[in-house]
């Protein structure tokens, strides 16, 4: 992709847009399931069903598709996971009105004996909701988008996945019950807690929120106070949902801060951190950032500096502790568009200079490390694209340019709701 | 998982262990005739039990301790000094193994000699011992009973068929290590630490059950020394009580060692085939098995309180937490003191060796020393160490009490960077609005020495403008204490401030 004398605007407009085919493409049109990964055999994701059902209206708005086609879509996946089997059964598609984490993209069921995700069924559930608020005329298809949308927020029983405690849960399998993983410190549960205590139905006591948050971690590094967590994608993914701009819960009137600065400051940490380089890793400068959850090399265990190298695969990478293998991930820097836009797309338009070869279908990968060989001259590139990288890149993207997601939810009463409950003040609120 | 309190089973091929020590054993001591009375008794000649009859005898007071077993307990025997000797090596094997990292080459065919290892480890133990020997403390005027005691009534203790009776007495008697409840362990047999210094042999596979600072220390000199190791630990981090942060670096550290990580695991069937043994282990759904030579579990250690006749005398205990006591380590009998692992949660011996002056003190002074006012650091001594002292940050909040961390990463630190160990952090709890020190974690290769600096400050209630003006020499990596401190001073500079000295400078 050719970078040098293209606007910033219509160099967004072209990532933004392929980042929107990947769902255009990876959809079962028969039940709506979008596929985790353009690579074979992929199941289908959840959260990336979320994202997918998000992107519909901004398509809309774009002139990239008719609202027709968007409701036609959003009308075959809600009503896909309203007819699908809940139960207790190990290939269910859910329990509880949760969702398993990844489901059969043909047959809905659950599959990779993954986990009943609250994290993911929140991500669903958002874009469900999305979806709900933006398409409000009056037609069968858009009656029924936004009663399936409320039939599914409702259905789930949230207080059932605290286990008998205080926070929520990770998630839970048939085979051995709840997981032992918590959620302490700091992450990107916020938009789950939000959607948890908004529910009018099966609502999580307020009490649930101050549990998790007096988990949290203030922290100067690097000179910046911040609310801290390593990987950048925590400081993102809440945030394409919710416009977190002036409004505070307890933690952040009293830190005097709110989490859309919290994630500027973030942004910066990863800059920082990439600037000093402590690994030695080939590419980082202040330019050259990224490390989120995504995609990295695991094919050998030296570099092509000669050096004995660790390699990781698909795992959530972070500043300024680690893990860190060398693996940018582009998708990173790019959703930090509407927190720094100078530094995010001087950031991006490094990528497509120094290393064109990452861009295949005019879309970035998950992930990119010149230290280690690949396919590239550049080094190794994720092979295809990740739905959850393309969705956060369209919708941040987005709230950049026109704020439409953060505008449509902030019309969302459970989100609403969920928040005030929380104990989030002011600002749009 | 459910644990026991078993004795281990002694390894099938073991030694005479006296051919594997180099001190004197209890054989050869003859125990004194009892004084009148005593101003002390002590239960227990571990850290707690040694450092209380010395500082009473040096203070002119009549001592006598009382040890069934070996003089300078699990900590010089089994603990702390052998494994600081091994590790002390096996990081050295690390080293050379990693020496491309410093600009050296690595050494051709790098070979460990376990015999030399465990040697050097046995006379290091030695020349310690020989300083909590029974000839060395009745020099200074104690009564070295070697046999096992019990209180006979509220002031007298029972001793090799002698009666010794006490104005006041202190139970030191110190822990042993918990077994899990996992079916087949005890028939196949397994090491802890009172019997894992005794191995002639590097295990060649070797699973680790506990991923506390027994597990991870041991288990990473144990694959640095050439076993192959798995460390299972059930919670999802390893030392479950740290920093999440502190908790992920270990985890990758030992990863990058080669050690097999199985966190958020249980083992839960073990059995044995031929020289094998094959353990079960089970991860939410996930079910294995791996086959090693040997199993060595660290899941914690139990107080040491039956067969000492307490409830005879009135001293409430508990087999899990030990026995009573209160903020000046007096048990429910106001004669009767405790000091060390049998009664305290965190069973460091600093922390043995502190709690035993405080009893000396309040025993026989009519002291009112309380053990929440003392500053008690503790450290992992993995590679890279977690050292901490003061409150984490969950405890400040649980206390209402605001706090704010200052971070400096090591790799920040010139002399860090220069040394080649930039792997970890200083993070330093500050309460908002002060510059008070509510605590600290470091992780850092020298995390241990690091901490004491900040120990230093918490004790003497000097916050972070002192630790700002305390001046390190360059370069050292403790200097990251000063950093985390001067980063603090810079947030004190507000807007206001920078305004009114702009004003003030201004020509």
């Amino acid at each position: 992709m050719v970078t040098a004398n293209v606007s910033d605007q219509d160099l967004l407009d072209r990532l933004q847009r392929a980042a929107f085919d990947y769902f255009l493409h990876e959809t079962n049109p028969t039940n709506g399931l979008v596929s985790d990964t353009t690579r074979q055999g992929a199941p289908a994701s959840i959260a990336v069903v979320g994202f997918a059902l998000a992107t519909y209206p901004i398509a809309v708005e774009r002139g990239w598709i008719t609202r027709e086609e968007a409701a036609a879509r959003i009308g075959v996946t809600l009503s896909f996971f309203w007819n699908s089997s809940q139960g207790e059964q190990s290939d269910a598609t859910g329990y509880k009105g949760f969702y398993y984490h990844f489901l059969d993209l043909q047959t809905g069921k659950r599959t990779w004996t993954s986990e009943l995700s609250l994290m993911d069924t929140a991500l669903l559930l958002a874009g469900v909701l999305t979806a709900g608020i933006y398409f409000t005329e009056i037609s069968q298809s858009e009656n029924e988008i936004r009663e399936l949308a409320d039939a599914l927020y409702r259905r789930i029983d949230w207080p059932w996945a605290q286990d008998d405690k205080s926070s929520l849960t990770q998630g839970w399998k048939p085979e051995s019950g709840f997981l032992h993983y918590g959620w302490e410190g700091y992450n990107e549960a916020i938009l789950l807690y939000v959607l948890a205590l908004g529910s009018p139905t099966h609502p999580l006591p307020s009490i649930s929120y101050p549990a998790w948050t007096s988990t949290y971690q203030w922290e100067n590094i690097y000179g910046h106070d911040v609310l801290y967590a390593g990987p950048l994608f925590i400081h993102q993914f809440s945030h394409a949902w919710i416009d977190f701009r002036g409004i505070r819960d307890r933690f952040m009137r009293e830190k005097r801060s709110d989490y859309f600065e919290n994630s500027r400051k973030a942004t910066y940490l990863q800059r920082e951190y990439a600037r000093r380089n402590p690994h030695n890793f080939k590419g980082y400068d202040q330019d050259c950032w990224g490390f989120t959850a995504g995609d990295g090399p695991c094919v050998s265990t030296v570099g092509d500096d000669g050096k004995d190298r660790q390699c990781s695969g698909y795992i959530a990478r972070g500043v300024p502790f680690g893990p860190d293998d060398g693996t940018i991930s582009p998708s990173a820097a790019l959703a930090s568009l509407p927190f720094e836009p100078a530094i995010a797309l001087a950031a991006v338009r490094h990528y497509l200079t120094r290393y064109p070869d990452i861009v295949k279908e005019g879309r970035l990968p998950s992930g990119f490390n010149p230290t280690f060989s690949g396919r590239g001259t550049y080094g190794w590139i994720s092979e295809g694209h990740f739905g959850l990288d393309q969705g956060i890149i369209v919708l941040m993207i987005e709230n950049y340019r026109s704020q439409l997601v953060w505008k449509l939810m902030r019309e969302c009463p459970y989100i609403k709701k969920g928040l005030q409950r929380a104990g989030f003040r002011g600002g749009w609120l | 998982m459910q644990s026991q309190l078993l004795p281990p089973p002694s390894l099938p091929e073991i030694h005479d262990r006296s051919t594997l020590l180099e001190e004197p054993t209890s054989t050869a001591w003859h125990n004194p005739r009892p004084a009148h009375q005593y101003n002390l008794v002590i239960l227990g000649g571990g850290p707690a039990g040694i450092m209380a009859a010395r500082s009473a005898a040096v203070l002119g007071a009549k001592v006598a301790l009382i040890e069934r077993n070996r003089l300078g307990g699990t900590c010089l025997n089994t603990g702390c000094i052998p494994s600081k000797a091994i590790l002390r090596t096996s990081s050295l094997y690390a080293d050379m193994r990693n020496a491309e990292k410093f600009g050296a080459q690595v050494p051709k065919d790098i070979k460990v000699d376990f015999a030399a290892v465990m040697a050097r480890m046995r006379h290091i133990r030695a020349r310690l011992g020989s300083r909590a020997s029974a000839e060395a403390l009745s020099t200074l005027g104690i009564d070295v009973y070697y046999s096992a005691g019990c209180f006979t009534a509220r002031n007298s203790v029972a001793v090799d068929g002698q009666i010794l009776r006490f104005k006041k007495a202190l139970i030191a008697t110190g822990a042993r290590p918990l077994a899990p409840a996992v079916p087949g362990l005890n028939e196949t047999g397994y090491l802890t630490h009172e019997n894992v210094f005794d191995l002639t042999e590097c295990p060649p596979r070797l699973l680790v059950i506990g991923g506390g600072p027994l597990g991870c220390e041991l288990g990473q000199a144990f694959c640095r020394l050439g076993s192959k190791v798995t460390i299972v630990e059930k919670e999802p981090m390893f030392l479950s009580q740290e920093e999440r942060d502190a908790a992920q670096i270990l985890s990758g550290a030992l990863a990058r060692d080669g050690i097999d990580v199985r966190l958020n695991t249980d083992a839960v069937a073990v059995r044995k085939q031929g020289n094998e043994q094959f353990v079960d282990l089970v991860s939410d759904d996930y079910r294995s098995t791996v086959v090693v030579d040997q199993i060595l579990v660290g899941i914690g250690r139990a107080p040491n309180v039956e067969n000492l006749n307490l409830e005879a005398v009135g001293v409430k205990y508990s087999c899990d937490s030990g026995v009573k006591v209160n903020d000046f380590l007096q048990t429910t009998n106001s004669r009767i003191y405790a000091a060390g692992d049998v009664c305290l949660e965190h069973k460091f011996m600093h922390f043995e060796d502190a709690s035993a002056r405080l009893v000396v003190h309040n025993a026989l002074f009519w002291g009112r020393e309380r053990l929440s006012a003392l500053t008690i650091p503790w450290c992992t001594y993995t590679d890279p160490e977690i050292a901490h002292v003061g409150l984490y940050v969950t405890e400040a909040i649980r206390k209402c009490i605001p706090v704010k961390t200052f971070t400096v990463p090591m790799h920040d630190v010139d002399r860090a960077i220069a040394d080649g160990e930039e792997e970890g952090f200083v993070k330093i709890h500050v309460k908002e609005g002060s510059d008070k020190i509510l605590g600290a974690t470091v992780v850092a290769r020298h995390a241990g020495e690091m901490i004491n600096d900040i120990t230093l400050a918490i004790g003497s209630r000097l916050g972070m403008d002192a630790l700002a003006r305390v001046i390190h020499p360059y370069p050292t990596q403790a200097a990251a204490i000063k950093m985390a401190a001067d980063s603090y001073r810079r947030t004190r500079l507000t807007s206001t401030r920078k305004w009114l000295l702009r004003r003030w400078l201004a020509c």
